[in-house]
């Protein structure tokens, strides 16, 4: 391939555990100054990845170059990386300043200049005034901000963070979100980030990559992956999905339950047997009587979830089956959202995907 | 989408080994071929001597053949072995009750009675034996109370060796009824379940495996004890004195062998039970339990408060008629108290020096075990990869729990003392007791020291890495900063058992080398029973004082560092 090298490749990497296969030849590249995030749930790898590319579990089989070189084989102390875990991992009997400094001592440099640096990167993470207290008697959004500042002292190429905010309460998790996010468009690094929560994936990627046992799936920005996902899991995973068993009747119509629509098929034969996937923010309720793609089905049940309403819907055309559709607080000052009653539901042409049947 | 495109084949990939990882493997493996000269060779001499003639020709099985056709000989395998099941008895229900009044009644001075129970922990095993001559010997002043009976015999053995093991055995009943889960017993009492109904079926239960280990605890000690039946034990004979009267009364170290395999075997197969209970063992405390706070009960707490206070008492008049009797000057004629006793360089035993060689002792194990230790715990907890060499070493560091001191040391004299040993050379020197020490007391000392350092986050290695700190300066600035609470731990029951120790040592001093716990064994032989508890009672002060200094530094560890440990 003509195209530039780049910044951190990972090539057909296999990881095993004695006879469990953790990692099943896993490739990927990722761009200089790139967000990354390691999406998927427990047990799919992801931290396993993460330990693989920074060298602390080396991968049973398969390569990694960082910036051309060839790192594979290296110990974690020959590579160039940061790292930040969930534990946070702070030195307990080391003032914050001393943590900090910590990478900055084996660079050989002056006492003066790693102070300097060392408030530099603690004002850097909105910490100035804290150097001299000890972790424990930080809060834990507190500490994890120590531990990307000790991550990022030694300005290293390439910064790992294994799940850092899932130790934190909701609304912490959600200001550092920005502030990592933020800082790392400051600084420019290339970074990976794993974690199971696609809220976090989402709003702070550049690329997601979704992992499911051992393998991805997907790669794609946040939108493309919540927009376009390429297999059921992915759609599954992000977001939240209805899944229908249905039939394409045509080139470009399928049926289900009872009705038939109008959807893109991508390949999919007439005949064929399929899961239909919406999701339920994409459906709208019909108010003006025109019933172009759209089902009749019965109000179940209805759920009161802050910013937005999310009906369960069953019956009418879609018999037994149950999906659910969110409808905003504006359209419930508008129509009736009573229990019990009929509705006419409108499953936009654009927001159907088809994936094969499972199995 | 191109992501995915690569079409190489999965290069195996073989880890390149880092200067760290190259040091904490060589270091490993440097201490691990030390615990395999200091356990594993002598162990292998010892057996191989077993079953070879005094000539040293291979004689297969005729020295066993001979030891279990001598009825004097094997007696003693009955003999040890009835010992030890009445005193496991007679200590687990004793260590029970009294951990149960200090854990789950409500009983004043708790502390108090923690503190003396932990007593014998001071003193070599022989004490108790010297204590209960001054009782109940044929000068006792309590003689009448046994009805005509001897204390030289079964009696004596079962009480002196039921009065210095049961600290072993009261901690850890003490920690397994701490861990109680107080809505257990809330469910309990809300179902009208008895009062003795809930102790058969919640706190027993909860305690048993605790009193499982005691008990094979307390039954392997007493089994390899050499100090109380040498002492009161009279024409009584025990395994481990009759390796003792082998070796150093008939310098038949052929049947020493064969005795120590004897004595070795149930030992060994009490530490192999004691690890499949333990393994079973389920965590019972989850993170939600509540902690059981005891409530007042006058009947209750009444009776555990005398049980408590008579066992106090009879700790107390152990060690309290050791000291007095050091004091007397002639018992039971004069008893007018002065110092005489102590003046031990007029008496055999070594005299004054032997004293301060223990004090050597007790310094170098302390300090050279310690380290040698802690580190080699370190290595195989933290080290990177390289899991069989690790797992090997682990394995290797649990031995010396189940090898009983007399069996080491007489191994000990096998290998080392042939000529054709390049080590030979340490044999009869202050050197190889230090060895011997460290090994015997390795195990202990190697899991607490594992313990602390699994509460460690495992990731500060990978920190450390990350930032390019070489391991050393994370294990001198974070590692042991951090577990320094169990690093004195260790130094000090180092110290103590090297002070109290009898049964290790006992073939490997010389009369350079000899100790203070050696000094009292060799001073009650001659008949100098008296000083021979006056030189007890300065091991008992040495180890208290240490306790004291231990408790101090510690205090003041905890106080320094009580702003980062968070409480
Ligand atoms: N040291 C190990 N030995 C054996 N199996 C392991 C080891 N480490 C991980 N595994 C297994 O490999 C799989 C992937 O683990 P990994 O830690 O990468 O999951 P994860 O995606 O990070 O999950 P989580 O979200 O729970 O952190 C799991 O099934 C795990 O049990
Ligand atoms: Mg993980």
């Amino acid at each position: 391939m003509a195209d530039k090298e780049k910044y951190l490749r990972i090539q057909n990497v296999v990881k095993k555990f004695g006879d469990f296969t953790a990692l099943k030849d896993v490739s990927l590249e990722i761009e200089e100054g790139e967000f990354i995030c390691f999406l998927g749930p427990s047990g799919c790898g992801k931290t396993t990845l993460l330990r693989a590319i920074a060298g602390l579990d080396i991968q049973t089989s398969g390569q990694v170059f960082q910036a051309g070189r060839d790192i594979s084989a290296l110990p974690p102390s020959e590579r160039d990386f940061g790292i930040v875990f969930q534990s946070y991992a702070l030195f307990p009997n080391m003032t914050v300043s001393k943590n900090v400094a910590y990478g900055l001592e084996n660079q050989k440099l002056e006492k003066s200049q790693i102070e300097k640096r060392v408030r530099e990167l603690l004002e850097t993470v909105g910490l100035p005034e804290q150097g001299e207290k000890y972790p424990a008697q930080l809060s834990g959004g507190q500490q994890q901000r120590v531990a990307l500042a000790r991550a990022i002292a030694t300005s290293p190429g390439l910064l790992l963070l294994d799940e850092p905010l899932s130790a934190l309460d909701a609304r912490v998790r959600v200001h550092l979100r920005h502030e990592i996010k933020e800082l790392q468009r400051r600084l420019g690094v290339t970074t990976i980030m794993v974690t199971h929560d696609q809220e976090e994936a989402l709003t702070m990627a550049d690329r997601i990559v979704v992992m499911n046992d051992g393998v991805i799936e997907q790669i794609g920005t946040p939108i493309d992956v919540y927009r376009k996902p390429e297999c059921a899991f992915v759609a599954d995973f992000v977001g939240h999905m209805n899944f229908m068993n249905g039939q394409v009747v045509e080139s470009d119509r399928i049926q289900i339950g009872s009705q038939q629509l109008a959807a893109k098929t991508n390949g999919h034969k007439p005949g064929q047997a399929v899961q239909v996937a919406f999701r339920p923010e994409d459906l709208v309720a019909v108010e003006d009587g025109d019933m172009n793609n759209a089902i009749s089905v019965n109000l179940k049940d209805i759920e009161f979830l802050g910013s937005f309403f999310r009906a369960d819907l069953t019956g009418g055309d879609l018999g037994q089956s149950t999906i659910n559709a969110d409808f905003s607080i504006n359209l419930s000052r508008r129509v009736n959202l009573e229990k019990g009653r009929e509705l006419k539901i409108r499953v936009p042409a654009d927001h159907i995907r088809l994936f094969p049947m499972e199995g | 989408m191109a992501d995915t495109a690569f079409s190489g084949k999965s290069v195996p990939i073989k880890p390149k080994l880092s200067n760290d990882d190259w040091i904490m493997r060589g270091a490993m493996i440097l201490i691990g071929l030390v615990l395999i000269i200091a356990i594993i060779l002598p162990l292998y001499a010892m057996l191989s001597k077993s079953f070879e003639d005094s000539d040293g020709n291979f004689i297969g099985l005729a020295n066993y053949v001979e030891y279990f056709s001598t009825p004097a000989l094997f007696q003693s395998i009955y003999n040890s072995l009835s010992i030890s099941v009445i005193a496991t008895i007679v200590v687990l229900v004793t260590s029970f009750l009294y951990a149960y009044a200090l854990t789950r009644t409500c009983i004043p001075f708790k502390k108090f009675f923690r503190l003396v129970a932990m007593i014998p922990l001071l003193t070599p095993s022989l004490l108790s034996g010297i204590s209960l001559v001054y009782w109940f010997g044929n000068q006792g002043v309590a003689k009448e109370l046994l009805f005509g009976e001897s204390i030289y015999g079964p009696i004596g053995i079962v009480f002196g060796s039921s009065y210095w093991v049961f600290p072993h055995a009261l901690m850890i009943v003490i920690t397994a009824l701490s861990i109680a889960d107080s809505r257990l017993y809330e469910a309990a009492d809300a179902l009208r379940t008895s009062k003795i109904r809930t102790f058969f079926t919640v706190t027993l239960p909860g305690a048993k495996y605790g009193l499982i280990s005691a008990g094979f605890v307390v039954f392997t000690l007493v089994f390899t004890d050499f100090g109380v039946p040498k002492v009161i034990g009279g024409n009584y004979n025990m395994l481990a004195t009759d390796i003792y009267k082998q070796v150093i009364g008939q310098l038949n170290f052929q049947m020493g062998a064969v005795v120590s395999v004897v004595l070795l075997a149930p030992a060994l197969l009490a530490f192999v039970l004691d690890r499949i209970v333990q393994k079973k063992q389920v965590a019972l405390l989850s993170a939600k339990a509540v902690p059981l706070v005891p409530k007042p009960d006058a009947k209750r707490d009444m009776f555990f408060l005398g049980f408590c206070t008579l066992v106090a008492a009879v700790i107390i008049g152990m060690i309290g008629m050791a000291q007095y009797a050091a004091l007397v000057k002639f018992w039971p004629y004069d008893l007018s108290l002065s110092l005489n006793n102590y003046n031990f360089d007029v008496m055999d035993g070594g005299g004054w020096d032997s004293f301060y060689n223990s004090i050597e002792l007790g310094l170098w194990s302390a300090t050279i075990g310690t380290v040698v230790i802690f580190f080699g715990a370190y290595l195989v907890q933290k080290g990177r990869g390289f899991e069989k060499g690790r797992g090997l070493f682990q394995a290797i560091a649990i031995i010396p729990l189940a090898v009983p001191g007399m069996v080491l040391g007489l191994a000990y004299i096998f290998f080392f003392n042939n000529p054709d040993n390049p080590l030979n050379f340490i044999y009869g020197t202050m050197i190889i007791l230090v060895v011997v020490t460290i090994t015997h007391f390795y195990t202990v000392s190697h899991l607490t020291a594992v313990t602390a350092l699994q509460q460690m986050d495992n990731e500060f290695e990978a920190v450390s890495a990350s930032l390019k700190a070489p391991f050393y300066k994370t294990f001198t600035r974070v590692t042991v900063p951090v577990c320094s609470p169990a690093i004195l731990d260790i130094s000090i029951y180092l110290f103590m058992n090297a002070m109290t120790t009898v049964s290790a040592v006992v073939f490997l001093y010389s009369s350079d080398t000899s100790l203070a716990s050696i000094a009292v064994l060799n001073m009650d032989d001659a008949g100098d029973i008296a000083p021979a508890a006056a030189m007890a009672m300065m091991i008992a002060y040495t180890c208290l004082g240490a306790r004291i200094l231990h408790a101090l530094l510690s205090r003041g560890i905890m106080k320094k560092t009580a702003a980062w440990r968070g409480r």
